[in-house]
This record gives C-alpha cells, sequence and structure tokens, in this order.
C-alpha cells in the first residue's frame, strides 16, 4: 500500500510525514505529532472526542485521514492556550467545574468555541443542541 | 477499529474521477463528506481496495437557484446548505439541523448523503418531498434519476459501480406553501427511529396540493399517495389530517430492529404525520 506525502499546519506550525492512507486524522495528531489532547473514542463519529479545526471549522479527527489534510491548518486543544494564558474557555471550565476526567473536554472546547464565535448569547436550548455530538460520561449533563 | 489498507486517488476533475471508478469498479468507493463511510471502514463492514477521494474535484459545490429549481453540487457540505437555506428555504434548513451534528456537516455533503441513501436519513426523504432528482454522471454520459426511482432500498440505490452523483435538483416549496418537519430520535442528531416531512398548499381554504413522506421506518423514504389522496380537495381540519395520517401509514413497510418495533414505527409515523401535516397547514398562506 503506497504512502503519501502530507503537508499541513497545527496550531501554526508546518509539519511535513509520510503516511499511510488509512492513517486517520485523529491517530496523525496524537501518534506522528505527539499532540495527545486530540482523544479517540467511539471512531465512527458520534462521540465527539475526537473534534479538532480544520480551517476554523469542527470535524470529527476519526473520520479523516490524515492524506485528506494537505494543506489545510488544523487546531487542536493544545492551540487554545497562548504560552501560559489559558484560552478564556478553559479558563471559563476549570473555575466553573466543566470537567472531571477531561476525556470528552477537548473537543468541546473547541466546538463551543466556534460556536460561541457564531452565536455569542445563545440559549440553553441552543447550547444543548450545539454540545448534543458530545458524550459526557462523568458530568451529568443532559440532553 | 482501522480501516483495511486501501490505495488512495484524488482526483482533481470529474472525468479523472470517472476515469478512476471504470478502472477499479466494485474495486473502489467514493470518499465525500466520509461521515457515512469512514465509520464503515473503521468497524471493517467495507473494504474497498481503492478509495477514490473526490474532495478536490473542481466544480461539483455549486449552489444556485433559477425559475423555481434549486441545484446543489454533490460536494456542497451540509453545513453550507444549512447556512443558506436559513434565510431561503426553511424546510431544509430545518431538516438539515437534524443532519447528525455541525462537526459531522462540516464535512458531509448534499450528494454523499443521497448517494449513501441510509433509510433513516433527513436528506433523501427531503429530496423525495421537494420532488427532486439526481444528476449521475458515467464516462459515457449523464443520466437524471428522480428521487422516487433513486433510491432502491437501505443503502441501496440505482448507482453503478462506475457512476458518480454531481447534482441534486430540488423543488423547494414555493412561498405560499406550508411545510412540517417532525421526527423521533433518542438524542438530537441521531438517525430518526421514524420521521415525517410534509409540504401542502391551500386554495379557497381547500388543501391544493400535498406531499407527505415517510422515512425511518422501511427500507427507504415512502411517499404517502394514500394521505395525499384525502387530503385533496378537502378543508383541512384536525379529523382529515387524522384521517390522512391513519390512511397513509395503515401499510406503511416498517422494520424492527434494537431502536424500535415495526408497530411502534408505524404508530410513531402516523403521529408525526398528523403533526407535520397540521404544521404545515398552520404556514400554508391560503391562495384565493
Amino acid at each position: 500500500m503506497r504512502s503519501h506525502l502530507v503537508r499541513l499546519r497545527v496550531n501554526g506550525r508546518a509539519h511535513e510525514a509520510t503516511v499511510e492512507p488509512r492513517r486517520s486524522l485523529a491517530d496523525f495528531l496524537r501518534e506522528d505529532l505527539g499532540l495527545t489532547g486530540t482523544h479517540v473514542g467511539c471512531e465512527h463519529g458520534v462521540c465527539g472526542a475526537c473534534t479538532v479545526l480544520l480551517d476554523g471549522e469542527p470535524v470529527r479527527a476519526c473520520l479523516l485521514f490524515a492524506v485528506q489534510c494537505e494543506g489545510a491548518e488544523v487546531t487542536t486543544v493544545e492551540g487554545l492556550a497562548e504560552g501560559e494564558r489559558l484560552h478564556p474557555l478553559q479558563q471559563a471550565f476549570w473555575e466553573h467545574h466543566g470537567l472531571q476526567c477531561g476525556f470528552c473536554t477537548p473537543g468541546i472546547l473547541l466546538a463551543a468555541k466556534v460556536f460561541l464565535e457564531e452565536n455569542p448569547a445563545p440559549t440553553d436550548a441552543e447550547i444543548r443542541e450545539a454540545l448534543a455530538g458530545h458524550l459526557c460520561r462523568c458530568t451529568g449533563y443532559q440532553f | 477499529m482501522k480501516p483495511a489498507p486501501f490505495e488512495y486517488v484524488a482526483p482533481r476533475t470529474v472525468d479523472e474521477a470517472l476515469d478512476a471508478l471504470a478502472r477499479h469498479g466494485d474495486d473502489a468507493k467514493v470518499l465525500a463528506g466520509g461521515q457515512s463511510l469512514v465509520p464503515m471502514l473503521n468497524f471493517r463492514l467495507a473494504r474497498p481496495a481503492v478509495l477514490v477521494d473526490v474532495n478536490r474535484v473542481a466544480g461539483l459545490d455549486g449552489l444556485a437557484q433559477a425559475d423555481g429549481v434549486l441545484r446543489v453540487g454533490a460536494l456542497v457540505r451540509q453545513r453550507r446548505l444549512e447556512r443558506w437555506a436559513a434565510g431561503q428555504a426553511p424546510l431544509l434548513h430545518a431538516g438539515l439541523r437534524l443532519v447528525g451534528h455541525p462537526a459531522i456537516r462540516t464535512r458531509g455533503t448534499v450528494g454523499g448523503s443521497i448517494a449513501h441513501a441510509d433509510p433513516a436519513a433527513e436528506l433523501p426523504a427531503l429530496l423525495l418531498a421537494c420532488d427532486g432528482a439526481v444528476l449521475v454522471r458515467r464516462g459515457r454520459g449523464e443520466r437524471v434519476v428522480a428521487a422516487g426511482e433513486f433510491f432502491v432500498g437501505p443503502l441501496l440505490t440505482v448507482l453503478a459501480a462506475d457512476e458518480l452523483v454531481t447534482e441534486t435538483r430540488w423543488a423547494l416549496p414555493p412561498p405560499a406553501a406550508g411545510w412540517g418537519l417532525h421526527e423521533v430520535a433518542r438524542r438530537h442528531g441521531d438517525f430518526a427511529l421514524a420521521g415525517a416531512v410534509a409540504v401542502v398548499t391551500l386554495r379557497g381554504g381547500r388543501v391544493a396540493s400535498a406531499r407527505v413522506v415517510v422515512f425511518g421506518c422501511g427500507s427507504r423514504p415512502a411517499l404517502l399517495s394514500e394521505s395525499e389522496a384525502v387530503l385533496a380537495g378537502r378543508a383541512p381540519n384536525a379529523a382529515l389530517l387524522a384521517e390522512a395520517s391513519r390512511a397513509g401509514t395503515a401499510a406503511l413497510e416498517a422494520h424492527e430492529d434494537l431502536h424500535a418495533t415495526a408497530d411502534y414505527r408505524r404508530r410513531a409515523a402516523r403521529t408525526l404525520v398528523a403533526r407535520a401535516l397540521a404544521d404545515a397547514v398552520g404556514r400554508a398562506k391560503d391562495q384565493e
């Protein structure tokens, strides 16, 4: 099976690697780049733990192959903080106990970031709909 | 949970894509949004030897409305159509909000959902409700297939191995038409256990036209001609809508699985049809 060269940017840094076509973006980020903030849960797009931003929009990294991301800009949870300064969403999650084990959290943070940029004053119903694609076993969220 | 090995090609034109499909036939699968195919690859329910990634193919992302027909390029992302439809096509907007979740809709394509033909999916049902058609290309030509003929069974369409969906065409409900859409799903974004779409026009206080589609029940979206026959030319009141929903769903093809029995699906469909019709009648602007 032929391997392919892929060049992409992740959290602002350029990367280049040769990968099997079946290497998912999630596994590429975790294994090839060592960015383990992106989590692998269900591998069929349902749980949301693998959610990253591709060219600014939320996607399931488990349903994308790394070879498909040639030329793309990927943002993972590691790209939210600026040095020691947490992103406001990360800070808010910390202050308001928005996580326990943290497995679902990176996906939720990235999805919420984009959601709030588009809808800065959402209703509770809109928030629940926006986050319905993220499964969380710890915090007892409602859906 | 990782795919079996495959060769990967990424054509840049429709002709290149068709060449690849013609060359590899049943050994190849088209990769568009991947939101339905990649889970199957990850589960090894599908093991194509070749993946033809059409995401770089030029010219398949047009979105234009003219003469009452909306033409949607196969690669138009569901999220893009959702945003477009927010101002222009409320039925499509309502339906697209039910398709998976935003992250799914970022990559999922309209053409892909149609070609995948999940019987519980919203887009095939909406295409049928909008009297739609599918533009299909192969190496030596193209054909236009009406929605009513395109879907054959669960995950089964009339597409041959060397064919590519390039566009779908939709007859959007006119401004005076009313629409309704209801589905039952265990969580927001899940596939529907049962769903109903209704589009109604009124003239002189009576039903001038009605189109009712049920999805999630049988092997493909179903046009309820019995419901439409009950409604035609009559003044819509609660009793009429109840009769129409009963007539259309009495013999509805419904399947049983771990989520719901056939009987549950049929009963849910009957209620959902009544609700969709009530919404449609409420939204319709009576034309004298």
